[in-house]
């Protein structure tokens, strides 16, 4: 499922996210699986994401350039797949 | 933060773990060196309780530490950690601390109440050993019955609905050719496949010589690891075989391909020694003690021993040599407790760039403690001499053939 | 992972070759990088 820049998206419950230098490591207890978040400032828009109205908003509020907007967001993508991050169900 | 030196941006994660890591990924904790077996080639030297073994409340304390560092799990070991009265009780603690937790055992304690119970819980994950898949080969390592009890685990642990728990083998010369055995075995049990490593660690250096793989097997291992890997953990014991493949890194095995000591793992011996990891027991690789160096997290970030570690290391006379991004030099337990040079090539270079030095003089570091059982013991180790006669049929060889 | 000697001197790149050169910008420029839990050196 493609992240799209209007939705409303959040870190997995199951997921801990730990920061270190060159960015962080996320751990899914449920799933095991491990991925590595290799620049700092991705970390900030997946740790803005749950509270941000969407995708766009959380881009925004951690600064990421114009040009770096497709490569943001084609990470998120990956995140997604592995279920690092899920959509955020309206309440 | 990690006092580290400058390290680059971005890049491949396994350039930014050799630097090290803020917590340990993961790490090995050994709870006691009490156990009930005495197999010829543990890396503990395992065996009789050390009286200065951490406390319940010391455990739970170090338990507080991962918490906080968000260590992702731990793999609890020992000796044999189901001996520790107060084990359940700290399998329950590391749960309910956000520490996920998988346990090493030998399957004796694995009752079919435990197993329910195991099966239950959330975030605890069980690894059975196992060295033979008869235990004509098993019982020779192990000990006599000890193939019967980790099949009556396994048994327990399917019975009560536990899925893709472990089954973890130490490859030795005597079992390279049971690796589809193993698998089946792992099949039957609804149980993950392990194959590791053996080091010459603990009691493993007395038996290494005449356990290790010989060279045409270590091919047959590749080979079979190649073919079966994606369903095969090794916890990246092998990486030192990916030289085995062609120059472009293509035939790599999966894994970090790197050494993960004191960078990315380490271990917590039972009276609080951390050592840099649970093949590498021995003083040159003890980073601190938590009663008195401040602590895990403290140990972690600023032993001199880690921090060396984390420093670009120098491959020496392996760098020039075609497979070197493959296989990163080997590992450094097995090279210090062959007695070889660290900055040399692994005792078990697949180029035979090592079978000089292990035919010569080389001074063995024996290991820096020892708790081995001084006494008999129960379950004691079956000698090989058996291997002469073939069993008559397979039923000679386990009772339980013909449930399998 | 690519070693010190990537092609020969005297063969051109095959498309694998350039096919893995490909695959590796790829993860180097991707931001997240996957591996699995049981796959660092060091855990018995």
């Amino acid at each position: 499922m493609p992240v799209l820049p209007g939705a409303a998206w959040e870190l997995s419950p199951s997921v801990s996210l730990r920061p270190e230098p060159f960015g962080a490591l996320a751990y899914d207890f449920v799933t095991r699986k491990l991925s590595f978040l290799k620049s700092p400032m991705l970390v900030d828009v997946v740790r803005r994401l749950g509270d941000a109205a969407d995708v766009e908003d959380a881009l925004l509020g951690a600064g990421v350039p114009a040009a770096e907007r497709d490569r943001y967001v084609a990470a998120l993508g990956r995140l997604a797949a592995s279920g690092i991050i899920r959509e955020r169900v309206p309440a | 933060m990690t006092i580290a030196v400058e390290r680059p941006q971005g890049g491949r994660l396994v350039d930014q773990f050799e630097y090290g890591l803020d917590a340990p990924i993961c790490l090995t904790w050994e709870l006691t060196y009490a156990c009930n077996l005495a197999c010829v080639h543990c890396l503990s030297s395992s065996g009789r309780r050390d009286p200065r073994e951490l406390s319940t409340d010391e455990c739970k304390a170090l338990m507080d530490e991962f918490e906080r560092m968000q260590v992702f799990y731990v793999n609890i070991g020992g000796g044999e950690p189901t001996v520790r009265p107060d084990f359940w009780e700290l399998l329950d603690y590391a749960v309910a601390h956000h520490v996920g937790v998988k346990f090493s055992t030998n399957g004796f304690r694995i009752t079919p109440e435990r197993a329910e119970r195991l099966a239950a819980t959330d975030y605890v994950d069980v690894q059975i050993s196992l060295d033979g898949a008869t235990a004509e080969v098993n019982d020779a390592v192990r000990g006599q019955g000890t193939y019967d009890a980790a099949l009556r685990a396994m048994a327990n642990l399917r019975a009560a609905g536990m899925k893709d728990f472990k089954l973890s083998v130490v490859c030795t010369r005597h079992n390279i050719g049971q690796l589809d055995e193993f698998k089946a075995i792992a099949d039957t049990y609804g149980a993950q496949l392990r194959l590791t490593r053996l080091r010459p660690s603990g009691r493993g250096a007395d038996v290494w010589d005449e356990l290790h793989p010989l060279p045409h097997q270590q091919r047959e291992l590749y080979d079979w690891l190649v073919a079966n890997g994606d369903q095969v953990l090794t916890g990246d014991s092998f990486f030192h075989l990916s030289a085995y493949g062609p120059a472009d890194g293509s035939g790599t095995l999966p894994g970090l391909n790197l050494c993960g000591a004191g960078r990315v793992v380490c271990l917590v011996d039972p009276v609080g020694d951390v050592y840099a990891c649970p093949f590498a027991i021995h003083d040159q690789f003890l980073a601190g003690n938590l009663r008195e160096d401040g602590g895990f997290d403290t140990i972690w970030k600023t032993a001199p021993l880690f921090l060396d570690l984390r420093s670009p290391q120098t491959g020496g006379a392996c760098t020039q040599c075609s497979a070197y991004d493959s296989c990163r030099g080997g590992c450094m337990a097995a090279k210090f407790f062959t007695g070889l040079p660290l900055d040399g090539p692994d005792p078990e270079c697949v180029k035979g760039n090592s079978e000089t030095a292990l035919a010569g003089d080389r001074e063995r570091p024996g290991s820096s403690q020892d708790h081995s059982h001084t006494g008999t013991v129960r379950n004691a180790p079956v000698p090989l001499t058996l291997l002469r006669t073939r069993p008559v049929s397979a039923c000679d060889e386990s009772p339980l053939v013909s449930q399998q | 992972m690519t070693g010190p000697e990537t092609t020969s001197p005297t063969s051109p790149t095959s498309p694998q070759q350039a096919e893995d050169v490909e695959q590796e910008a790829l993860v180097e420029d991707a931001l997240v990088e996957e591996i699995s839990i049981d796959g660092m050196c060091g855990v018995y």
